[in-house]
């Protein structure tokens, strides 16, 4: 009797392992494997458009047309934003997302896997069509990832190609976060209540909610161009009664909350890292909470602030510039409590923790251009030049992407059983941080010293801050490459445990190292998440 | 070694700041808001520097006495209401401080009436178009032909000596010192965007609409600037170049252009 028992079970597991080969990964429902393959997707695309900016900043080392046409240009600086924010930055974050919720929540998987199979495989089509617009005649997209008509329109045969990709991206941000909503409200270990929840948690779905809220308004703003340029409609064409400012309206209604979707999971990851190798408790856990929703809330009243130059009534630039200012509070609120964190903490610095430091300098120098940038007689020269380039890719760069690396290096032991190389990820942060600098820093000065964004070519008074720019930038390039290293080493380390780290706290600990297929298949208690601090 | 390699880096950067005028900073510009929009520009600066420094500062002196490697013991506090509130309210009160002159600044950058001097700034891929209302002048304004001859991919010729690289145009904007000049903006095409660092004005070039703004420059000179919304393949080739002289200078600029059309739209009805 017992060994029938026994080998029902066998056969049970048999059943419920992987597949081998393609088969496991393109119909997968598992969310590891899911999570896997989005982050493989991201880091690709990270590199492609990765490629591009080197591109870019070849060209601009020296003042002069050395490489690209004008034409060219404006297609890599349009197809790097494109890939890095719908690309690289958004997928990497649903990767960590679809691996972590469901073991920090202590699910056994997303609430939907088969939606969650579908909206990573819509991915690849969706910027296998954007890429071969390089192909097309006419050349891929070149009125900037913001699109604004009339100039978009331009765009060649690219450009219903340009605009398919995007409701194809869209569909997939739209599934994904309906699956995190509906995993977090409904799928968690029976004592923790939403108040109980990781940072990472808390912060993922709040951006699940700016997504469903906005990827609409963008697919919206997207088809109104399609019809205007295929079917007659003035939605934008001042020509036919429409208004070209209608478009930045809607644009930004939507652009501004996606620039809190790249930061707000960020926040996330930073709020665990920090408190595991402070060997301290999060400080103030409720009111991140509050100060996230805050952020996410303000997010949707402050979009006219990237259109103080086009000339709105002084009553909504007043509105604007206040609104803008407010969300310096909440964000403020977030910084001090990483600080307060770490302050009588026992802090060691392994390179997630490294990177999450830097995350916390650097997007701060970030924010305090963001506070500049609000005040709106100053965003008159701001506007438009390198000073608001620096300013993104300040929040962006060692703000979102360093955080998804500090979040790669947290986790990849989890995900490997492996401890990585820490002198080879140490290489890694310290080349990237010192590049990143080196390459952004500088476009402060070029843009207060008045050279616009997005030019091919420049007056000889910008030579030395763009060379010293373009430098780092190769640098910057070169050491991603360090990241590549750590992860075709990964497996060569000491086994892990499954604490993994010494202040490591919360369900993800719990579970062997690596993370088996299955996970939590029956609920555990949410008590032990916080245990260890207290 | 490091050290030395340091040293030897930082007396390259200091002897090239020496050799080159190293823009850092916004210009002052030549307009009594531009210097208002500098000094705001600066303020916000500043307080950034005061917050940056508290609170780096905090972080730098935790990050070194607060290590596991100094035997340091975890505190085991996790939240205090009190310090929540301070540092919810005083950031309020500092915003309060930088908006209140930053909206006098935009009363003031909005008020575009009593000109004495209207110019219709007509947006074209890729060029400028003038026409000043009343006195009868109007001109295209294009990048000027030693640049236009450079800007090509592998031209052969140096940039660098070329004067004004990409910031000379064939046809500049001539105003009085002193006047009020509105400028009334639109576009043929598609969007773009006047721009002169030195006035402290950017506005939006949109077709369909007419845009307005002002400036009253103080000193007499040559402003450069660039369009500044992306525009088209030739968007970094359309500057803007606004040329402040006298009054009388300027009525004499006004006599000569509008003889020169007379005699060109006499000439074209004979």
């Amino acid at each position: 009797m017992t060994t029938a028992v026994a080998d029902t079970h066998a056969a049970d597991h048999e059943d419920h392992g992987p597949t081998k080969g393609i088969k496991r990964w393109l119909f997968s429902t598992n969310h590891k494997d899911i999570g896997t393959m989005y982050l493989i997707f991201s880091l690709v695309m990270f590199f492609i458009g990765g490629a591009m900016a080197m591109v870019i900043r070849s060209e601009l080392a020296v003042p002069g047309l050395q490489f690209v046409h004008p034409e060219f240009f404006n297609s890599m600086t349009t197809m790097h934003a494109l890939i890095m924010v719908f690309g690289a930055v958004m997928p990497a974050f649903v990767g960590l997302a679809n691996w972590m919720i469901p073991l920090m929540i202590g699910a056994p998987d997303m609430a939907l896997p088969r939606m969650n199979n579908w909206s990573f495989w819509i991915l690849p089509v969706a910027f296998g069509i954007l890429l071969s617009t390089l192909l097309m005649p006419g050349g891929a997209p070149a009125g900037g990832w913001t699109m604004y008509p009339p100039l978009i329109l331009q765009t060649g045969d690219a450009f219903p190609f340009l605009i398919f990709s995007v409701h194809l991206m869209g569909i997939s941000s739209i599934m994904g976060s309906i699956n995190v909503i509906v995993t977090i409200i409904n799928m968690r270990a029976p004592d923790m209540t939403l108040l109980k929840m990781p940072m990472f948690v808390w912060t993922w779905l709040i951006t699940a909610y700016l997504l469903i809220a906005v990827m609409p308004v963008l697919a919206g703003a997207v088809t109104m161009l399609l019809t205007d340029q295929f079917f007659g409609t003035s939605f934008f064409l001042a020509a036919g009664g429409g208004d070209p400012v209608m478009f930045q309206h809607i644009f930004w209604f939507f652009g501004h909350p996606e620039v809190y979707i790249m930061i707000l999971p960020a926040f996330g990851v930073v709020s665990e890292i920090i408190p595991t190798f402070s060997r301290k408790k999060l400080f103030g856990h409720d009111s991140m909470v509050y100060a996230a929703s805050c952020i996410a809330f303000l997010s949707f009243i402050v979009w006219a602030h990237h259109m103080f130059t086009v000339g709105m009534p002084l009553t909504g630039q007043l509105f604007f510039m206040f609104a803008t200012m407010l969300i310096a509070v909440p964000t403020g609120v977030k910084i001090f409590n990483w600080v307060a964190t770490m302050w009588r903490g026992a802090m060691t610095f392994e390179t997630p923790m490294l990177f999450s430091l830097a995350f916390v300098f650097l997007f701060t120098i970030g924010g305090f251009s963001g506070l500049m940038l609000a005040i709106q007689p100053a965003d008159v020269q701001y506007h438009d030049t390198y000073f608001v380039v620096a300013h993104f890719h300040y929040v962006l760069v060692p703000g979102s992407v360093f955080a998804i690396m500090a979040g790669a290096y947290y986790w990849l032991p989890k995900w490997t059983g492996f401890m990585y190389n820490e002198k080879l990820g140490k290489l890694h942060f310290w080349a990237s941080t010192i590049f990143v600098n080196l390459t952004f820093f500088p476009m402060h000065f070029l843009g207060l010293a008045g050279m616009p964004r997005r030019i091919p070519d420049y007056s000889t008074q910008f030579t030395d801050f763009n060379t010293i720019a373009s430098i780092g930038a190769i640098g910057f390039g070169l050491s991603q490459l360090l990241f590549v290293l750590v992860l075709l080493t990964a497996k060569k380390g000491a086994r892990a445990t499954d604490r993994v780290w010494e202040g490591s706290h919360g369900l993800e600990w719990t579970v062997p190292s690596p993370a088996p297929w299955h996970t939590f298949t029956t609920p555990p208690k949410a008590r032990i998440a916080n245990e260890s601090f207290e | 070694m490091i050290r030395k390699s340091f040293l030897s880096l930082l007396g390259l950067v200091l002897a090239s700041t020496a050799n080159a005028e190293w823009a850092l900073n916004m210009p002052k510009g030549v307009t009594d808001l531009s210097l208002e929009t500098y000094n705001l520009h600066m303020m916000v600066f500043w307080w950034c520097v005061a917050i940056g420094i508290v609170v780096f500062g905090v972080m730098i002196i935790s990050l070194f006495r607060h290590r596991k490697s100094q035997g340091a013991e975890p505190a085991s506090f996790s939240h205090s209401t009190a310090a929540e509130v301070i540092w919810t309210a005083i950031p309020v009160v500092i915003l309060l401080i930088m908006a209140v002159p930053a909206a006098e600044t935009m009363v003031k950058l909005e008020d575009t009436r009593d000109p004495d001097i209207s110019i219709v700034v007509t947006a074209y891929q890729w060029k400028w178009h003038y026409k000043y209302q009343d006195q009868g002048v109007e001109f295209y304004s294009s990048l000027a032909r030693p640049s236009l001859a450079a800007r090509r991919k592998q031209a052969g010729v140096d940039v660098n000596s070329v004067e004004n690289y990409l910031l000379e145009v064939d046809n500049p904007v001539v105003v009085p010192k002193g006047a009020k000049v509105r400028l009334l903006l639109t576009s043929n095409d598609v969007i773009h965007s006047w721009w002169v660092p030195e006035l402290a004005i950017k506005k939006d070039a949109i077709p369909g609409i007419v845009n307005e703004t002002w400036f009253r420059a103080n000193e007499t000179g040559t402003y450069r600037g660039q369009c500044a919304e992306l525009c088209g393949k030739d968007h970094g080739y359309m500057p803007v170049v606004v040329e402040v002289v006298e009054p009388d200078a300027y009525q004499a600029w006004v006599d000569t252009r509008t003889k020169g059309e007379a005699k060109l739209a006499s000439a074209s009805q004979n």
